[in-house]
């Protein structure tokens, strides 16, 4: 398997805003790539410009070799997208979705027929395979959709949020499949549920402002934001002692100790001595994701300085 | 390179009977199948206006009517056309799947006009065997309608495909829908002939390649009498609007976005 490249892809919209912002990544084609942000991040913007649909304003960008630019012949027999905000057709069925996707992808009718008919078998959808969309809940027109793109036979999947909107049953049920065909496909998924990153990605990339933050493995985003624990004390009013880290506010409004393992033990020590309720464990992609887009995080540098004993 | 044709599997079976097959499908075979009330939809605009036209004129004008109702249903199918479309890229993302796969936008655009054509099949059978019965037809009106038809129906098309890449919204969609039906239906003499309409008025209906085709129509079925000159003259510009037409759909149409 190849590897897909972008190099400094900026993308300028009509009116002067700038979507991407030189975005340069070079990772291996293979397994499951999320990229987080939040909305309006450019996300989609860079899975559009990936699939060919839209036309980047500078830099490069190649999937195995093939210019997504100039060869988009090439590349969009290589990909297939489910885009963010895609729906079936009101008036057919799932099989009848995935049926017309296949025969746009070129298969012959007879053969479009069968791999529909697996496709619905494969995200277990068989049992609505032949209702009308309208009769069907969002997670099993989700699903469709991705059963549509997963009998394509491309290699490449595009999957833009594709839990967005679903209940927490259809989301597991959904990530169980895609950690099934990561095995023989590469799929670059796009989500601002960090948690389905972290549990779903081999390599995670974070965008902020059309601007690639950071990019790597967990293990190497971490080693980014240079902590590796959190503590986060579930009590208000607690005063700790702190020798190293950060003391940060997470949405939540509760205080987060960002440090190493060995002081995250030091002060979960102090803690339980006091009775005071704590959680402890190793930094999370959400933290680590506040920590580098800097916007979520009130980074309590004032109270790092002797207010409220924090030091 | 080895790896390259490794990847891209979907090389050797791109079929385009497969491609246009699913814009039929999407677009007209399932809606009329589980939606069979869009079909009665389709139906109306252009038996609604035969039905007034020929009652006003006590019958004398079922013939022009006929006639027009057919110009008007390829003009309709061209036009519906561009809702279609809208609601495929903006509502549904389903041009956005088409894109990103081995269909060509040429290709897309067939099949989608088509599967129109196939949508208002039903009111050109009915209009056809009513021109039987009515009309006493020759086969060079028959061809001159077909021909006719032909041409509007690929004005319509372009015309709709080119508007529909260019918004982004349904509700924008709606907007141009209305500024092109006045331009194609409203204000051509379709069901009627044109010396109906009083002067200055008369120029007004000019402004619509609908009336150049309506013209040739009613000339070719002996309803109004037009000297050769004007049947050229009407012959090259409604050829000419087409050509323009897809000239300027090719060029500004936009498939992959800039």
């Amino acid at each position: 398997m190849g590897r897909l490249v972008c190099d400094k892809v900026t993308k300028v919209y009509g009116k002067g805003a700038t979507a991407l912002d030189k975005v340069s990544f070079n990772v291996p084609a293979s397994g499951i790539f999320a990229l987080i942000g939040r909305n309006g991040a450019g996300k989609t913007t860079l899975v559009r410009i990936l699939t060919t649909e839209l036309m980047l304003s500078s830099g490069k960008a190649t999937i195995d070799g093939v210019d997504v630019t100039n060869d988009p012949s090439t590349i969009r027999d290589m990909v297939a997208i489910v885009p963010q905000e895609a729906r079936l057709l009101m008036w057919t069925t799932p099989k009848q979705f995935i049926l017309a996707y296949l025969l746009y992808r070129g298969y012959g009718y007879k053969e479009a027929v069968e791999r529909a008919a697996e496709a619905v078998k494969r995200v277990k959808i068989e049992k609505f395979a032949d209702k009308q969309s309208q009769h069907l809940s969002g997670g099993t027109k989700r699903k469709a959709l991705v059963a549509a793109v997963i009998a394509a036979e491309a290699k490449i999947l595009f999957l833009d949020e594709p839990t967005t909107g679903l209940d927490p049953i259809s989301r597991g049920e959904l990530w169980a499949m895609l950690n099934q065909l990561k095995k023989d496909h590469f799929i670059f998924l796009t989500t601002h549920y960090l948690e389905e990153a972290e549990r779903l990605a081999d390599m995670i990339g974070i965008i902020e402002d059309g601007k690639l933050l950071a990019i790597g493995t967990l293990d190497n985003l971490r080693k980014k934001v240079k902590h590796e624990y959190s503590v986060r004390i579930l009590q208000k009013g607690i005063n700790v002692r702190l020798r190293e880290g950060e003391v940060v506010t997470g949405l939540d409004g509760h205080r987060q100790i960002l440090t190493t393992e060995r002081e995250a033990n030091r002060i979960s020590q102090g803690l339980i001595k006091r009775g005071i309720r704590f959680s402890s464990s190793p930094i999370s992609l959400e933290e680590i994701f506040y920590y580098l887009t800097k916007k979520s995080i009130d980074i309590a540098d004032e109270e790092k300085e002797g207010n409220g004993g924090w030091q | 390179m080895k790896r390259r044709r490794a990847m891209a599997v979907g090389n050797k079976r791109k079929s385009i009977s497969s491609q246009i097959l699913a814009s039929i499908l999407v677009s007209a075979i399932y809606p009329m199948q589980n939606f069979p009330i869009m079909l009665i939809n389709a139906m109306l605009a252009p038996f609604s206006f035969l039905l007034v036209i020929t009652f006003i004129s006590h019958g004398t004008l079922l013939g022009v009517a006929i006639i027009g109702a057919l110009v008007m249903t390829t003009v309709s199918a061209g036009m519906a056309l561009q809702a279609d479309l809208s609601h495929f890229k903006n509502d549904i993302r389903l041009q956005d799947m088409v894109v990103s796969s081995p269909t060509s936008a040429i290709v897309y655009i067939i099949g989608m006009g088509l599967s129109e054509l196939i949508y208002f099949l039903p009111n050109i059978i009915i209009l056809a065997i009513l021109a039987v019965i009515f009309m006493n037809l020759t086969a060079t009106a028959v061809l001159t309608i077909a021909v006719v038809m032909t041409i509007m129906f690929i004005f319509s098309i372009t015309l709709s495909f080119m508007l529909s890449t260019l918004t982004v919204d349904i509700i924008q969609s709606w907007a141009f829908t209305n500024m092109v039906s006045t331009l194609l239906s409203t204000l051509p003499p379709v069901y009627y002939p044109i010396t109906y309409i009083p002067m200055p008025w008369r120029y007004l209906a000019y402004l619509s390649p609908t009336t150049y085709a309506a013209q040739l129509a009613q000339s070719a079925a002996g309803f109004i009498a037009l000297s050769p000159t004007n049947i050229l003259a009407d012959w090259v510009i409604l050829v000419v609007v087409a050509i323009v037409m897809l000239i300027i759909g090719v060029k500004r149409t936009r498939w992959r976005e800039p």
